[in-house]
């Protein structure tokens, strides 16, 4: 089902957690919500749940509006970060709730409620622990125990909040493939609040990138990594160096220095320069280039990462290099910005 | 070739917590001294008496009802306990109001009070030219002076032993599984009934055990508001006390021998059903 978030503002205790929000999600897609701590991500996917009234603004599931409804009525799933099963019931039990405490008129046969149940254990993979208590079962299996026991209402909107933040890498990365599959095969929409980039990257068809209670950016992974379009999503998304630069007749300084980026239709005036330590070439240092020595390198998996004093009053910069390129320290090195972006303070 | 293997038990299992022999040790002799020695004591005098006499003490008419009516009004205050000390415990644990320290440092009050204390200050209210008692005399309803009262002074003093065991384990559960019973479409009540106090099953159980324990043991404030009449309102420790003024040893000790059995036969199950349920749910008090 889409759902449409218009101009929400939460306050919580005159404090803005969210400032004039607005997000279109569309039916079907599994969208992540990225930021940092406090950016009002969970905040924002607790006003979809309706586990938080907004101050103003509306939420709308279909063309209805969602904003006056209980959270019993917006029949949604939820996923805990601390999975939040019921630990006195089977699992069995855990996943059959929702429905075995539907009103009479609503309610499926009992064998109907077990079968469906034991379906959703299936998809999860956990068939043959049905008759386990949460306390016996591992983070990650808890954590599938929560998600069959959300889809079990069959909901409107699957709402996750940090599903995988409290388990171990090895385990995030796995749930991380595996959730995209039952999506991919359920066909829910979902929603879900991450911090961690990876996960939104890998896992989501749109990601919202929000900081301090507004959405900073919405688009494809690509797109968000491709073309950030603010010094905060650059710097929150990927790795990224930041220089001082200089705009004067369409070329970019450093100081006196020409650092060989043509910047054709740019303003003159100060500037702030984004790329990527991947986004570079190495030159020779004879023409316009940004040169430093080497302080320190560091082998990362596949890439050497090369850390360069380029003096003046700029900081350090980070760039990547092939791992058979072998540098010593203080070793002169002279590189330009393939891909970047200028932005005015 | 010998195999060697391991044995199948260990005394003693490898541990990096040190202290175990000591801690062991003082834990056996401390339990011996006090516990044990004086129930065996209880024991021996009881086995002197030799199986015969035993029995036909035991089984006295008045004994029975004594037992009947410690037991009984022991297990009815416990459940009421269980009721109020729960709803209590809640309105301690969740809400916020003016004089919540007070009332949370009053039910520690009968703890620390002198039991006797309570039983008079019970009898002045509830007997029939009582503050309350009187209001109620008319409408042909009796509480001092009846197995009533005695329910009324055990409430009294076990009602503490509910409360402080549910609080912890109450203000331990987590806002969010209430919040996932909302969103799975629980309302209210199904989210209490079905989530809530099942979840505190365990803490509850303890609770009813202990204040069920005292309650049995209780004597300074029954005696006072139960009228202490033989058949009717007499406790089996005031039986006791009464053979033991008496003279009549043996009769005391088999009343006590008697207590002591089904008290520890009921901790015993209750206790049984509590390291059931922590080994299935992980968790309880």
């Amino acid at each position: 089902m889409e759902v449409r978030v218009q101009n929400i503002r939460k306050e919580f205790s005159r404090f803005p957690a969210l400032n004039d929000v607005s997000l279109d999600i569309r039916s079907g897609e599994l969208i992540a919500l990225l930021g940092p701590s406090g950016s009002g991500k969970t905040t924002l996917l607790r006003l979809i749940a309706g586990l938080e009234s907004p101050t103003e603004g509306t939420v709308y599931f279909g063309n209805e509006d969602a904003s006056r409804k209980t959270v019993q009525q917006r029949n949604i799933g939820f996923v805990f970060q601390h999975y939040a099963l019921f630990r006195h019931m089977t699992v069995l039990d855990n996943v059959s709730f929702g429905l075995t405490i539907r009103p009479a008129g609503r309610r499926p046969s009992k064998d109907e409620i077990r079968k469906r149940a034991l379906e959703l254990l299936d998809l999860v993979q956990l068939s043959g622990l049905e008759k386990r208590y949460p306390a016996q079962l591992s983070g990650g299996q808890r954590q599938r125990v929560a998600l069959a026991r959300a889809m079990a209402v069959e909901p409107n909107v699957l709402l996750l909040d940090e599903p995988f933040g409290a388990l171990d890498a090895q385990v995030r990365k796995e749930l991380r493939r595996w959730l995209r599959e039952i999506h991919d095969r359920t066909g829910h929409t979902t929603v879900f609040v991450t911090h961690d980039q990876d996960e939104a990257l890998e896992l989501a068809d749109r990601v919202v990138v929000m900081s301090k209670g507004k959405i900073e950016q919405i688009g494809t992974p690509d797109e968000i990594y491709d073309t950030p379009n603010s010094p905060f999503v650059f710097g929150f998304i990927g790795e990224s160096n930041i220089l001082r630069v200089r705009v004067e007749n369409g070329q970019l300084w450093i100081k006196e220095h020409s650092i060989g980026v043509s910047a054709l239709g740019e303003a003159d005036g100060p500037a702030q320069l984004y790329f990527r330590p991947h986004d570079i070439e190495l030159l020779d240092g004879n023409g316009g280039c940004i040169a430093g020595l080497v302080a320190m390198t560091r082998r990362v998996a596949g890439t050497r990462h090369v850390e360069l004093d380029i003096g003046a009053a700029n900081s350090k910069v980070e760039i990547e290099l092939p791992p058979e390129k072998v540098t010593s320290d203080h070793s002169r090195i002279a590189f330009r910005p393939t891909r970047w972006k200028l932005f005015r303070d | 070739m010998t195999a060697r293997t391991a044995p199948l038990w260990q005394f003693r299992q490898p541990s990096v917590i040190p202290g175990f022999g000591l801690a062991l040790g003082v834990t056996l002799s401390w339990l011996i001294l006090i516990i044990l020695i004086p129930l065996s004591g209880l024991a021996w005098r009881s086995s002197a008496l030799g199986w015969g006499t035993f029995w036909t003490l035991a089984t006295d008419q008045r004994t029975i009802n004594a037992l009947r009516i410690s037991f009984g009004t022991a297990f009815v205050a416990a459940l009421i306990n269980v009721v109020f000390g729960v709803i209590l415990a809640w309105v301690l644990v969740r809400y916020r109001f003016p004089g919540k320290r007070v009332i949370d440092a009053m039910v520690d009050l009968p703890f620390a009070l002198p039991t006797a204390v309570a039983g008079i200050a019970l009898t002045t209210l509830y007997a029939p030219n009582g503050w309350i008692g009187s209001l109620l005399t008319p409408l042909g309803i009796k509480i001092a002076f009846t197995p009533i009262g005695i329910v009324f002074a055990l409430v009294f003093v076990g009602l503490p032993f509910v409360v402080r065991t549910v609080q912890p384990i109450m203000e331990e559960i987590d806002k969010e599984v209430e919040e996932a019973a909302a969103t799975l479409g629980a309302n209210r009540f199904q989210t209490i009934s079905r989530v809530l106090l099942p979840g505190l099953a365990p803490a509850v159980l303890t609770g009813f055990a202990l204040a069920f324990a005292r309650g049995v043991g209780e004597y300074g404030s029954v005696i006072f508001i139960a009228g202490n009449l033989p058949y009717v309102s007499e406790i089996a420790p005031l039986l006791i006390v009464i053979r033991l003024e008496e003279f009549n040893y043996p009769a005391a000790t088999a009343i006590a021998a008697v207590m002591l059995i089904i008290s520890f036969a009921m901790l015993l199950i209750i206790n049984m059903i509590q390291a059931w349920s922590r080994k299935r749910y992980g968790y309880g008090a």
